[in-house]
């Protein structure tokens, strides 16, 4: 399925035929999906239909989960990060993950960005200093926390600690963003300030992001993935820009579905 | 909690409750008990001798009116400080392995080794250290029996008991941190020891004293092979006592302020369990707040 008609320089990954499976059950069969590298990919669908197994290929965290056995081909620039021999470390540096739970590390919120910096390498305090000011800046927290950074991470708000893993993520320099229901746990409040950061930064970086929110895939959405479960196994229906998928679907499951009348 | 009266839920709960409120009474009547008579016993002591005579008597010669404990009391703290040396680091290697690079079958047949090694009884670690590690140091420096062989002895039985406890607060980690240490790029080890082990920390900390606690009170074994000199051991082949032994050795027939001596000491061994049971306490509690967060 090759639903975006765009040149290859504009293609970020290149998904094709890739099957997840954990032990013996099948949980994504043969997808196959070019993503864009401007803009937002919402990946949208029932629970249960490969969403987070397929996002954790992205970045080949998939290779951390026990009994996940992962095949076909993820390209990026032309090479195979599904290949044994592609260096997973750098791969993660330049695609970050934002989990559904915000998870910052049990430490102040300095310690929680200076970490990866330094766990890289890099030395010069000063650099690490501004780069976490960069960042925290970016996701807009660093008028809140300016005051407070050594305090610990988890004595911050649900939605500040969400916007927090996102500084940690970007302290990288990340060329992409994985991003797996990062506002489900999130207050109304909290979830429209990490949408509005998450638009802001789609100017930046390449952004995956599974939501269960139509209105949400709708309003950030710059293309949209319909992945639905047949037989117990996880399957992509179809990909195309947000527009085409809301308001002109190929496939009727989609039409049902984004109209909410599927059971 | 409500209960209709006279109905069968409402006699179950006042028993169960009648019961536990009864077991913890006896408990706590049996520990309360233990110091009191251990106090009572070392009051002649304290009076006539003096906690300052205790820690400061040249020697140990109850019969010759002195009362030195300060040689056995470091050999306690050096036995005990020594074992935790060797002992905390493998353990905690140890736990390491066991939980983030063993697979599955091999880490559950090494967990059961290790709970096997924790369930021998002392003696038998002390009959091992008699019969093969005395000789074996005694071919370095005699006599063998020794600080260093009393410290091996004890090591390899707190081990476990710190291995334990360790992978055990390694496992409480949640795993979504280690994994987001890993989708930072991180390799196994930087997400272990940098992300993993803070968290841990306190809790292994607590169980490597709560461990220790148990141990420096730990006789038969360290007795069979410390050679129970009463000096100030001048290297760690020097053989020691400590209060412990020496308790073992001479309450049979220890009468009167020797025998209130011999409870003193044991009584400062309580105060020194009951510190390190405060330390661990601390420890647990001091990294609380970046654990835990907002309720
Ligand atoms: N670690 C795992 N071990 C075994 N099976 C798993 C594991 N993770 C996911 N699965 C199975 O794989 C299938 C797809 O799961 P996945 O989490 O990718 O779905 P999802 O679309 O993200 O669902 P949700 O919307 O509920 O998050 C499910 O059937 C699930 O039971
Ligand atoms: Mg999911």
């Amino acid at each position: 399925m090759a639903p975006l008609d765009v040149t290859s320089d504009s293609i970020f990954w290149r998904v094709n035929d890739l099957t997840v499976s954990y032990g013996k059950a099948l949980a994504l069969s043969s997808v196959s999906i070019d993503i864009r590298k401007t803009g937002v990919t919402a990946i949208i669908g029932p629970s249960g239909c490969g969403k987070s197994s397929f996002l954790c290929c992205l970045n080949r965290l998939s290779e951390m989960i026990p009994g996940c056995c992962v095949s076909g081909r993820i390209e990026i620039q032309r090479e195979n990060i599904l290949a044994t021999r592609f260096d997973s470390t750098s791969l993660r540096r330049r695609v970050g993950l934002i989990f559904q739970k915000p998870n910052p590390f049990p430490m102040s919120i300095r310690r929680n960005l200076e970490l990866p910096l330094r766990e890289h390498g890099m030395r010069d305090s000063r650099e690490v200093d501004s780069t976490i000011t960069r960042c925290l800046t970016e996701v807009g927290l660093w008028s809140e926390v300016k005051d407070r950074l050594d305090a610990p991470a988890l004595s911050l708000s649900g939605g500040q600690q969400q916007r927090l893993c996102i500084a940690r993520a970007l302290v990288l320099k990340p060329d992409a963003l994985l991003m797996d229901e990062p506002c489900s746990a999130l207050d109304p409040v909290s979830t429209a300030v990490v949408e509005s950061l998450i638009q802001s930064l789609s100017k930046n970086y390449t952004i995956v992001m599974v939501t269960h929110n139509l209105r949400q895939a709708r309003r950030l959405g710059s293309d949209v993935a319909f992945f639905w479960m047949r037989d117990g196994a996880g399957m992509l229906i179809e990909a195309g820009s947000s527009d085409q998928i809301f308001n002109s679907p190929r496939h009727e499951l989609t039409q049902r579905y984004v109209l909410g009348q599927v059971a | 909690m409500y209960y209709p009266p006279r109905s069968k839920d409402w006699l179950a709960h006042k028993l169960l409750l009648f019961s536990s409120r009864s077991a913890a009474a006896v408990s706590a009547s049996v520990l309360v008990l233990a110091i009191a008579v251990v106090t009572l016993e070392s009051l002649p002591a304290i009076r006539d001798i003096g906690l300052w005579r205790m820690l400061s008597d040249e020697s140990w010669h109850p019969s010759s009116d002195s009362f030195g404990l300060a040689p056995m009391l470091l050999g306690t703290v050096l036995v005990t400080v020594l074992a935790i040396v060797i002992a905390a680091p493998l353990a905690v290697v140890s736990a390491v392995f066991r939980q983030f690079y063993a697979p599955r079958a091999l880490g559950g047949i090494y967990r059961r080794l290790i709970e096997l090694l924790a369930g021998i009884p002392s003696v038998v670690f002390g009959l091992w250290g008699l019969t093969v590690l005395v000789p074996l140091i005694s071919r370095i420096e005699p006599p063998g029996a020794s600080l260093l062989a009393a410290s091996l002895v004890l090591a390899l039985m707190i081990l476990p008991t710190i291995e334990l406890i360790s992978a055990t607060a390694l496992a409480d980690v949640p795993h979504h941190h280690y994994l987001a240490a890993r989708a930072l790029g991180l390799s196994r080890e930087q997400a272990v020891w940098k992300v993993v082990m803070p968290s841990a920390v306190s809790g292994i900390c607590a169980g490597t004293i709560l461990g220790v606690a148990r141990a420096a009170g730990e006789t038969m074994a360290v007795m069979m092979v410390a050679g129970n000199v009463v000096q100030f051991p001048d290297s760690v082949f020097a053989p020691v006592r400590t209060l412990s032994a020496n308790i073992a050795l001479e309450v049979a027939y220890a009468v009167d302020l020797h025998r209130a001596s011999l409870f003193a000491s044991g009584l400062i061994m309580i105060i020194m369990t009951l510190f390190a049971f405060c330390c661990a306490e601390a420890i647990a509690h001091s990294r609380k707040s970046y654990r835990v967060g907002r309720a």
